[in-house]
């Protein structure tokens, strides 16, 4: 069979929770798990008389995401009630946006294999409240309700991407990007990002063009399981036109789930159901106006994107791809570390305080980076101490960790801890002299040349860094260990 | 001394003043409810031990000389379609007939906070959906006027009780009409405010973007009182009125204001689909204020005949959705006889609603549907903004408008039930109020055969404290 030439047409929606502290219509902290039906109020439950009130922080979120994706933002916006049947819903409709999204027409950029990025469009972002979870066990169904009510972010793709990896990539890509924004934890374990990937193959055969029907799969939460579901969903519509000509008609679209076990789609519906949602405006909420003032004030919290960031990090300050990507990871730490860099630090050196000390123990504390009591111009000073030679690195740790306590100087805490860097030869010299005359065996293991040479070397400068407590310059010790082991 | 006549501003005074004990008040209530109210059935359930402890608690604290709230001790009844934490809950329907709210509704949070007593809680047209509380799910409720008549509706029950001085007072909730027409089959007085005035918070929705909670009570006065306790901003209302806006009043303090060189609109096109009766009883009303310095303007307000028709598809598409979660899966009514979840939301429904209001969900239902929405619903909000801009361009020239309550007096029960097009009609007057948001009192103007005849007077929004002054001029020196 000749090579068959085809297209592999990719539309992406995808659900974002978002990392607003309360639900999107009621008061109920957003909490992960906790016993079923604990989390929840009137308003979630859906009881009578129980009304929605917006969640102002979850607008917000969702104008800085459609900002950040390019999108047009509208001006005026409102709250539509999607209505259908289901137990998990306890209104039997769903507080969602129809016609006046948040965010409409923009484009999110994507990092490609080869080093290029490949611009695709986004249709729309909009808000809507979650749904609960039915639990099934034998012949009665359980409603938990904890999750009903929590503010989900809609993301629409244009068909623009062409492989599974572009499709996976863009989520991931995404993921980074709300991250950045601190929108959303993005964990997907906790099932805070779900995708549903429109897919069809558009066919060059026999000088004519064929269109496989579109189909969705629905509730990936993995990007393992996005990826590999896109694939075999493309593979498994080539299959289907190559044995039995099966080709776009017009109707509704085919769902399928994806069983991660067996690695297959699954179809759900065959024709899903003319579904008639009778969406209209939601007399108890307030249209949302957003004037320019209130844009602007949102819009101030993303001048620029994480992977535009990483780009200037690697071209200006020379740190490489994956320094850059562990820097842009979240907002707070890119801005910390572009901060002290502008504040006269070595990048290079910047960077190890934050990816080797302080993510660690923001990390262990929970916070940001930028919340461990160090500000950016202190921790240049740091670097400055290191780069001019007056610490060496190890000290710069330790004072790195007491700096998170003590306002002082950089320069006065290495003082009183006594780890102001030793460059003086002569005072080095002699400990030098000291250390080997005590270390005899390792000596000779250096001066043999062998294959323990360069280990027993490194005893030695371990052992006159132990001596001076970690204040000897390195380079000046190794200059003397040099001479003396010729 | 009899207790039961007095007006709750009346009694509230004496309670405050020691005159009269708040358990005396309470137990003049109870006597009459229990003589009476097995004939007019105006409660669905009544609150007597927790009304007695109330009543002592305010005694006492009066007798200590502590501060207690603007209706302390006064006995006062809402209707059955706000949730409260005791008592059951039931929207006169048997699908909401066990349920008990787990919450206290805002504006019932408020009479409690005024040291109310709240007595019962009182009969309605399911789903507050009607204008003879013949609808309800529950019981029948009679006009106390008169056995064989209607109460009007839908807070038929609430008007019910006050007129048979069950209560002092009463809370209802006005989508259509129905505080207004009610006390005016009644022969009382019944405000609807601006809309969000009140919290909707806990008045269970029917026609959300309509719907709003308003006293009826025994005079004008005592409109003005009840107001000042329930109206203002509530957060968990998005649609209450912004104070900033129009912050509440001290309304009771300015009722007895005479109101100066102000301009009355009647609309003579109107008169036509009343009752001979009716139309002079309001005839004779506006002849009063001209003597009383009015000047009385004609207007016509040309969209008002598509009023019923512009409410039965906004009211409606909004109940079909609002009435969705009603599905025998997370409270209320279960049906037995389900085999599958579909059949728990089918069966559920089936035997929970009542035929009129199935009839407005199909109704609705369908107004909202695909292919349907923009003939019927969106159509219809064209027609609202045009009946808002009449009300507008007559409020430009005239600082009230006056006509009938309702075309007629208090009708037959079971009169009307057959032909749901001519209950309908009985709202003619009352409807595009609601569809414009404008508050409106209803008074009583005169008597036909015995039955009160109800005047409406309706003011722009927010100015309920103008509209609360003209009606009790009417009422303290009409004719
Ligand atoms: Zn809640």
């Amino acid at each position: 069979m000749a090579e068959l030439d085809y297209k592999i047409i990719v539309g992406l929606e995808i659900h974002v929770q978002l990392a607003t502290r309360t639900k999107m219509f009621c008061g109920c902290e957003l909490v992960f798990a906790g016993e079923p039906n604990s989390r929840v109020c009137p308003v979630c439950l859906g009881l009578p008389g129980a009304l929605p009130v917006m969640n102002k922080q979850a607008v917000e979120f969702a104008i800085l995401t459609a900002s950040a994706l390019n999108c047009k933002i509208a001006k005026f916006t409102k709250w539509d009630r999607k209505s259908y049947y289901y137990p998990d819903l306890p209104k039997n409709y769903q507080i969602s946006q129809y016609d006046l999204p948040v965010g409409e027409n923009g484009f999110i950029e994507i990092p490609l294999a080869d080093g290029q990025s490949k611009k695709i469009r986004i249709r729309r972002v909009h808000l809507e409240e979650d749904a609960g979870k039915n639990l099934h066990s034998g012949a009665f169904s359980q409603v938990d309700l904890n999750r009903a009510g929590m503010p989900l972010m809609e993301i629409v793709t244009e068909p623009d991407m062409n492989n599974p990896q572009e499709v996976a990539t863009l989520a991931m890509e995404l993921q980074r990007i709300v991250r950045f924004l601190g929108v959303s934890q993005a964990d997907m374990q906790k099932g805070h990002m779900r995708f549903e990937p429109n897919v069809n193959v558009v066919i060059k055969k026999d000088g004519g063009e064929f269109k496989t029907p579109i189909t969705e799969i629905k509730n990936l939460n993995s990007f393992k399981a996005l990826e590999k579901g896109t694939a075999f969903e493309a593979k498994r519509q080539l299959n289907e036109f190559l044995e039995r000509g099966e080709v776009m008609k017009s109707g509704n679209k085919k769902t399928f789930g994806w069983d991660d076990e067996r690695g297959v789609t699954v179809l759900q519906r065959e024709k899903e159901e003319a579904h008639d949602y009778r969406y209209f405006p939601d007399p108890d909420l307030v249209p949302v106006t957003v004037d320019e003032k209130w844009l602007t004030d949102i819009q101030s919290g993303c001048r620029e994107l994480p992977l535009a960031m990483q780009k200037r990090f690697i071209t200006d300050y020379s740190l490489n791809d994956y320094d850059a990507g562990v820097l842009t990871a979240d907002k707070d730490t890119a801005g910390f570390f572009d901060e002290a860099v502008k504040a006269g630090g070595e990048p290079k050196r910047i960077c190890n305080f934050i990816t080797q000390t302080g993510l660690k123990i923001s990390g262990e504390k929970n916070c940001r980076v930028s919340q461990l009591g160090i500000s950016p111009q202190r921790l240049a000073e740091l670097a400055k101490l290191v780069a001019g030679g007056t610490v060496n690195a190890t000290a710069a740790a330790a004072i790195f960790e007491k700096m998170m306590q003590d306002d002082s100087e950089p320069q006065k805490i290495a003082e009183s801890l006594n780890l102001i860097q030793k460059s003086d030869e002569g005072e080095l010299a002699k400990i030098v002299d000291e250390i080997l005359a005590a270390n005899q065996d390792a000596v000779n293991e250096v001066k043999s040349d062998g294959k323990k040479s360069k280990k027993a070397q490194g005893f030695l400068m371990g052992q006159v860094m132990q001596r001076t407590k970690g204040t000897a310059n390195p380079q000046v010790v190794a200059k003397i260990m040099n001479e003396r082991l010729k | 001394m009899q207790i039961l006549k007095l007006t709750c501003k009346n009694l509230r005074d004496k309670i405050a003043a020691g005159e009269i004990k708040s358990i005396n008040a309470v137990s003049a209530v109870f006597e009459q409810i229990e003589k009476n109210d097995a004939k007019i059935g105006a409660y669905i359930s009544t609150f007597k031990e927790q009304s007695f402890a109330k009543a002592k608690e305010v005694d006492e604290k009066i007798a200590a000389q502590k501060p207690v709230g603007a209706l302390a001790g006064v006995p006062i009844a809402i209707k059955d379609n706000m949730c409260s934490t005791f008592g059951a809950t039931t929207c006169g329907s048997k699908i909401l007939q066990n349920f008990h709210s787990p919450y206290d509704a805002t504006a019932v949070e408020k009479l409690l906070a005024a040291d109310a007593v709240i007595v019962g809680k009182t009969n309605l047209d399911e789903f507050a959906m009607g204008s003879s509380t013949e609808n309800s799910g529950i019981k029948q409720t009679v006009n106390p006027l008169d056995y064989s008549r209607v109460p009007g509706g839908s807070s038929g029950g609430s008007a019910a009780a006050v007129a048979a001085e069950m209560c002092f007072a009463a809370l209802g909730s006005d989508t259509g009409g129905s505080i207004r027409q009610p006390a005016g089959f009644c022969g009382i007085a019944g405000l609807k405010p601006t809309y969000g005035r009140v919290s909707r918070y806990g008045l269970v929705a029917y026609g959300s973007s309509l719907d709003q909670i308003g006293p009826l009570t025994k005079n004008v006065e005592d409109c003005a009182l009840i107001l000042n306790v329930i109206a203002g901003h509530d957060e968990k209302d998005s649609t209450s009125i912004d104070e900033k806006i129009a912050p509440v009043q001290d309304w009771l303090a300015t009722v007895n204001t005479k109101p100066q060189n102000f301009k009355i609109a009647v609309v003579p096109e109107l008169f036509k689909g009343a009752d001979s009766e009716v139309v002079a009883a309001v005839k004779n009303a506006i002849e009063f204020y001209k003597k009383n310095g009015a000047e009385i303007i004609e207007i016509s307000m040309p969209h008002f005949d598509y009023a019923i028709a512009t409410y039965y598809l906004i009211a409606t598409a909004e109940a079909s959705s609002n009435l969705a979660r009603y599905d025998g899966v997370h409270y209320g009514h279960r049906s037995k006889n389900a085999n599958d979840y579909i059949e728990v939301y089918s069966k559920s429904r089936d035997e929970g609603f009542g035929p009129e209001v199935k009839r407005r969900i199909m109704l609705g239902t369908y107004a909202l549907s695909s292919g349907y929405y923009d003939a019927y619903y969106l159509k219809a909000l064209k027609a609202r903004n045009l009946i808002r801009g009449d009300f507008t361009a007559a409020f430009a020239k005239a600082d009230y408008i006056i006509m009938p309550t309702s075309p007629t007096t208090a009708f037959k029960i079971g009169e009307k039930t057959n032909d749901p097009l001519q209950m309908y009609l009985s709202d003619i007057y009352t409807i595009a109020v609601n569809l414009a948001g404008v508050p409106a009192i209803s008074v009583p103007c005169g008597n036909d055969n015995n039955l009160p005849i109800g005047l409406q007077i309706i003011a722009p929004a927010f100015e309920e404290a103008k509209l609360l002054q003209i009606a009790r001029l009417f009422e303290i020196s009409r004719p």
